[in-house]
Parts: structure tokens; sequence; C-alpha cells
């Protein structure tokens, strides 16, 4: 057991990456409402503030788009800001600095100006925070050219992402799960970085290809196990990022399966799923043996009773039963 | 590189250098005028005659290192910062050889050589980005000072106000000037704003602020330097409110019908390169024939501007997708599946 690589949870993993890339690079500072002296709302950046002072952890007002939009400002200049919005549900305040300026910057001033910033900040649901505080918004962020869509499932890709992230020149949507901050598991050192467009076959199977990504990865595995017990070998793949996507990866998977899922906690109309599965037909349609499923939240605003939440966000019995359908099984079989 | 400040007040080479620059902006406006009336600009043209001297004023209060940011109304700012008319109209004109390759058009040039850090078409958005500029001079321990300006329907935007909260609470080096030329597009001020004054909401955040005549290149001059003075050596935020007048409508799709002709007329009486001109004439800094000469100069840099714009290249269709990114990915200029065009 002696040479079995350390567990650090999701949420110490991020404050590695971030106490890494402070110390390798002056020009990054982080920038947030309570990252400093209450060490952010969920914890990821404890401590930071003794090690680098008031300088480069900044605490804000509350005041999103500003300070996002201050960012930016900074980022034009080649600082590398880190800015965290305290969960992805007051984005929607800043969506104008990130939308109008930061996705357009480099390509409306004719590559004068990049700006190298991370925009962290955590989302999804699960927790009762009922219909203000339970969004998943990949599929806005993915909607928009010159931004980046970070979407990391563990620990490992958590730090190597971020740090990815902080070292790259244009603006990235970092999206942590608000429910994977306590997961464990190894993490790579100083230098190991880890690429953005490259996914990650979580699983290795036959039978259908299930795609999913943060917290709903896991959510995938508990299905393929239930699935394995049944006989039925799935792979899972993780893409990590949406922007880029590697989408060769994914199509390679379905060719050989023939079948896939989609996994995706945000709502279905115009989702990530839909997305994804779009570029699925274009690749593979010839290779496919059944429509696509996708699973997806449910599309009604996220209710607070407990039973009624859980019954809106996707479960591994929907899993197992979208992975059913596109074997021509019913459900329960 | 260090520059020194420039003073409250110009010398007479510098007076006589504001004066060109108004008229460059002025000559070149027009021009832009019939080039959209012929056909060769598309989309949104606002213009800013008339408003000459609240930007002349600004940017010969500046350092040429100071970050400028500006709205949609930015071409004055741009030449006033010494950007090449000829790539300002190539810009205007949509061809490759414009200040942003034909990327941006009217409303969004930028030269960052010359730290004029672009023109914004969202009210009231690059506020905040004038506030990050003004943070990192005071990471990097500069002693430039970021100034900003947008107008007084900007004003009105919530991010403004947490941007003058902000700089009152860090005391960043910034510059926020409200250029209120009293309408909204065709909104007057006293129908979108419960107090018409707009610089005492900076000075609810702490920050030191007046008012001055916009239409008063010196007075403007004057004001600017005094804030900017501040900003670089007192480290605190400073707002000045210009009040002026636009001569043309919102943009040129707006046939201006709504200001009534005697509003319009009382403030052409003011035309701040009217009054200018008289004061240059009047001290004996200028006389006709040197004004003259000038103003034939100006003349030849703009039909040279718009001949060259006209004469230029249309963007090559192949570069769509350049400069999304900072860099194409995997090497494909048309970026991976999901950057394609």
């Amino acid at each position: 057991m002696s040479d079995a690589p350390a567990q650090v949870t999701y949420r110490d993993a991020l404050n590695q990456a971030l106490r890494e890339e402070m110390q390798r690079d002056d020009a990054v500072f982080l920038m947030g409402e309570d990252i400093g002296g209450f060490d952010g709302a969920f914890k990821v950046t404890r401590g930071l503030l003794d090690e680098f002072g008031e300088q480069r952890v900044v605490d804000t007002p509350i005041t999103e788009a500003g300070f996002t939009g201050l960012g930016i400002g900074a980022a034009m200049t080649g600082l590398r800001p880190v800015i965290e919005i305290m969960t992805v549900n007051f984005a929607l305040v800043a969506m104008d600095q990130i939308v109008s300026n930061a996705s357009k910057i480099h390509y409306m001033f004719g590559g004068q100006a990049t700006v190298p910033m991370v925009i962290r900040m955590p989302g999804g649901a699960g927790h009762q925070l009922s219909a203000q505080h339970s969004h998943s918004l990949e599929a806005m962020f993915t909607h928009v050219p010159g931004l980046k869509v970070v979407v990391p499932a563990t620990p490992e890709d958590a730090k190597g992402l971020l740090k990815t992230a902080i070292r790259d020149d244009d603006p990235v949507i970092f999206l942590e799960s608000e429910g994977l901050y306590g997961k464990k598991g190894p993490v790579g050192g100083e230098d190991d970085l880890v690429p953005f467009g490259q996914a990650v076959v979580r699983r290795p199977g036959r039978d259908c290809t299930v795609i999913a990504h943060s917290r709903m990865v896991w959510v995938a595995l508990a299905a393929a196990e239930e699935l394995a017990a049944q006989g039925i070998d799935v792979e899972v793949i993780d893409p990590r990022t949406f922007r880029p996507l590697d989408l060769d990866t994914l199509a390679a998977s379905v060719r050989r399966t023939s079948r896939a899922v989609v996994v995706d906690e945000g709502w279905p109309e115009c989702g990530i799923a839909a997305g994804v599965a779009a570029h699925l037909y274009d690749a593979c349609f010839d290779w496919l043996d059944a429509p696509i499923v996708r699973v997806n939240s449910a599309d009604v605003p996220m209710p607070y009773a407990r039973n009624l939440e859980q019954a809106a966000i996707p479960q591994a019995a929907d899993v197992v039963a979208a992975v059913h359908a596109t074997l021509g099984r019913e459900a329960g079989a | 590189m260090t520059h020194a400040a420039p003073t409250a007040q110009p010398d007479h080479d510098g007076m006589r250098a504001m004066f060109r620059t108004m008229t460059l902006i002025r000559r070149f406006e027009e021009r832009a005028s019939d080039e959209y009336m012929a056909g060769r600009i598309g989309g949104f043209l606002h213009l800013a005659i008339g408003e000459e001297a609240a930007i002349v004023g600004t940017v010969s209060a500046l350092r040429p290192d100071d970050p400028l940011t500006s709205t949609y109304r930015e071409h004055g700012q741009a030449l006033a910062r010494g950007s090449d008319p000829r790539a300002i109209m190539a810009e205007l004109l949509g061809r490759a050889t414009g200040i942003c390759g034909g990327r941006g058009g009217s409303m969004h040039l930028m030269d960052r050589d010359r730290s004029f850090y672009g023109g914004y078409g969202i009210v009231g958005g690059a506020v905040p980005l004038a506030l990050g500029l003004a943070w990192a001079t005071r990471y990097r321990g500069g002693d430039q000072v970021s100034v900003t300006m947008f107008g007084e329907g900007a004003a009105n935007q919530g991010v403004v106000s947490e941007c003058f909260n902000m700089a009152g609470l860090w005391d960043l080096p910034i510059v926020f000037l409200i250029l209120n030329n009293q309408y909204g597009m065709g909104t007057p001020v006293e129908r979108a704003a419960a107090v018409e004054d707009f610089y005492p909401r900076a000075a609810a955040y702490d920050i030191e602020s007046w008012k001055v005549d916009g239409m008063d290149v010196l007075a403007v001059r004057g004001a600017v330097a005094e804030a900017a003075r501040l900003a670089r050596e007192e480290r605190r935020p400073a707002c000045v409110e210009l009040l002026a007048y636009r001569y043309r409508g919102h943009s040129m799709s707006d046939p201006d019908t709504v200001r009534a002709t005697e509003e319009k007329e009382r403030w052409k009486a003011r035309d701040p390169l009217v009054t200018f001109e008289r004061v240059l004439l009047g001290e004996g800094i200028m006389d006709a024939d040197a004004i003259a000469a000038m103003q034939a100069e100006i003349d030849d840099v703009v039909a040279d501007a718009a001949a060259f714009a006209e004469e230029s290249p249309e963007v090559p269709v192949d570069q769509l997708a350049r400069d999304v990114y900072a860099r194409p990915w995997n090497d494909d200029p048309r970026g991976s599946a999901l950057m394609r065009p």
C-alpha cells in the first residue's frame, strides 16, 4: 500500500493547481467573492491569501459583471487572472462581459490583444438548492466561439486541466461540479498538464458508447456496473473539454460500438447532449445501429423537494434505460 | 519608456496641434459620411461631429502610454492617438488593410501600439475593462492612468456603478470621462435620468468628480489633466463630466428628427472648431493663411485615406476563422470540430 498514489480531493487538487501556477508565474492572480479571508465558498482557495497576499488573492464586492470585466481588461495587458464566480448561476450577471468582451476581443480587433484568463465556477444540481442555484450551463458557454470550455470529472483532471487553463492564451470557462469537491483520487505533479481537446476512455467496452462529463461521468460509471451485471459491456468516454471537442475519439468509439448515449446534467433543448449527438450523426451515421439517446435533466426549472429534484436530474437508472433503448431492449429487461 | 505628463495648459505648438487634430476628426468623419452614403461603409456609423473638443481635449491631456478605451463612437479617439487615417478608413470599408483587418469596422477600432484599447459596442460594457487596465498598471507598479470615455447613457448601466465602487474602494488609477451629449440615441437626458448631472454618481463612491464645458477644448484639456494628475500622482480615481452635443443623429441610420432645430442651432453656434479657431486667431497663434494651409493639408490626408481604403483589397475569405483563438487548434485554420466556420 505504501506506493499507492496519495488520494487528494477534487477541491484540494484545484488548490494545488492554483498554488503551483501562482508560484510559477507572477502574472497569475485570483479574484472573486470571499476567496481570501473566507477561503472561498467551497474552500478551493484555502490558504492562498496567506501565501500570496492581498495583491494576488483579491476579495471583491458582490459585483460579478464588474470584476469579470476587470479580469478581462487586466488579461488584455498580459496578466493571467483566475476569476472565481462563486457559482455558475451568478455568471448570468456577467454574461455580457463573457460573451461580448472576453470571447470577441481577440477576433474583432484583428488579433491585437489576447485574453488569457480563467473563469472558474461550480455548478450542477443535487443539493436541494432549487431553481436559481442549480444550473448546468455548459451549453450556453459552448455556444460561443472564442471561449474554451472545460469540465473536469476527477481530481487528476481538475488539477491538470486548471494548470493548462491558466497557461492558455484564450478565455477559459472552467466548470467545476459542486457535487465533486469531496471526490478523492490521485493527482499529477507540478508538470503534469492535461491537454485540452483530448477525451479519455473511463471504461472500455464493446456494446454501446456512453459519453458523459463532470459529475455525470460517475453516474455513467455506476450505470456501467449495473449493465455489466446484465452482461452489457458499455464504453464510458469523458470529453473533458467541449471547446475544443475531441470528436475523433468519440466518433472512433461509436464506430466500434454502433450505439451511443449522451449524458448531460443540463436541459435537453439545444443542449450539450444535443450538440454532441449532432456531431456523432454527422461523423458516424452509417455506423449507427440505433438512434442516439440523450439523457438530460428534465425540461423544468429545478424543483426544491428532494424527490422532485432527484426525479429531475439524470440518475444511473436513466442511463441504464437509455442503453437498453439503443439495444432494443425493454426498460428493466 | 517614460513620458512627461502633459500640462493643463498647452503651449502654442500644442494648441496648433490640437486644432489640427480636431479638424482632422471633423473632415475624416465628413468623408466617412460620404463613404457610407455611397454604400462603401456598411453596418453602423456613429459620428462624433460636434464632440471634437471633448475628444481632443481629453487625449491631449494624456501621456501616449495611458491606456484609453472608448465606446463605438471612437474614430476621433483613434485619430487623436495618432493612428493612421488610412488604416482607420480601410477598417470602415472592411478591407484587409484596416487597422483590425476588417474584423471590427467602425465600432471596434483598436491600436494597441498606441495604447488605444478599443471601441466597444455594448453601452457601458467597456468600463470594467478600463478598470482592469488600471488594475494591471497598479499590479505592475506602473504610473499610467487608465482613461475611459463613455456617454451619459452608459452611466445608467449598472456595471458602471459597479466600477465606480471598485475604483473608489481600491483607489485605482482611472479617470472616468462621462461625455454627456444629452441624448441616449433619441431619448433626452431628462427622460432617462432621475438627476440630470452625472458626475455626482461617481462622487457617491468617494471619487473626486466635476463637470466642465465639453465644447471648449482648453477647458476639457485642463480638467482631464487635473483628473489624470490625481490618478497618477495621488493614486486616486477621478471623474469628469463633459457637457457636449453631437451635430448628427445617433448613427447614420438616424434621421435626427427628434431634436428641435432651435436646439441644434444653439449648439452649432458653439461649434468647438469655430470657437477654438477664434481663440487661435485672436491670440495670434495662427493666422488665416496658416489655418487655410492646415485645412488643405488635412483635406489631402483625408482624400488619401479614402483613396487608399477604396483601392485596398477585400479580406480573403479563407481568413474567416483566423484569430477566433490565440492559436489555431491542431494547426487547422478551420479549428476543431466546434470551431469551424
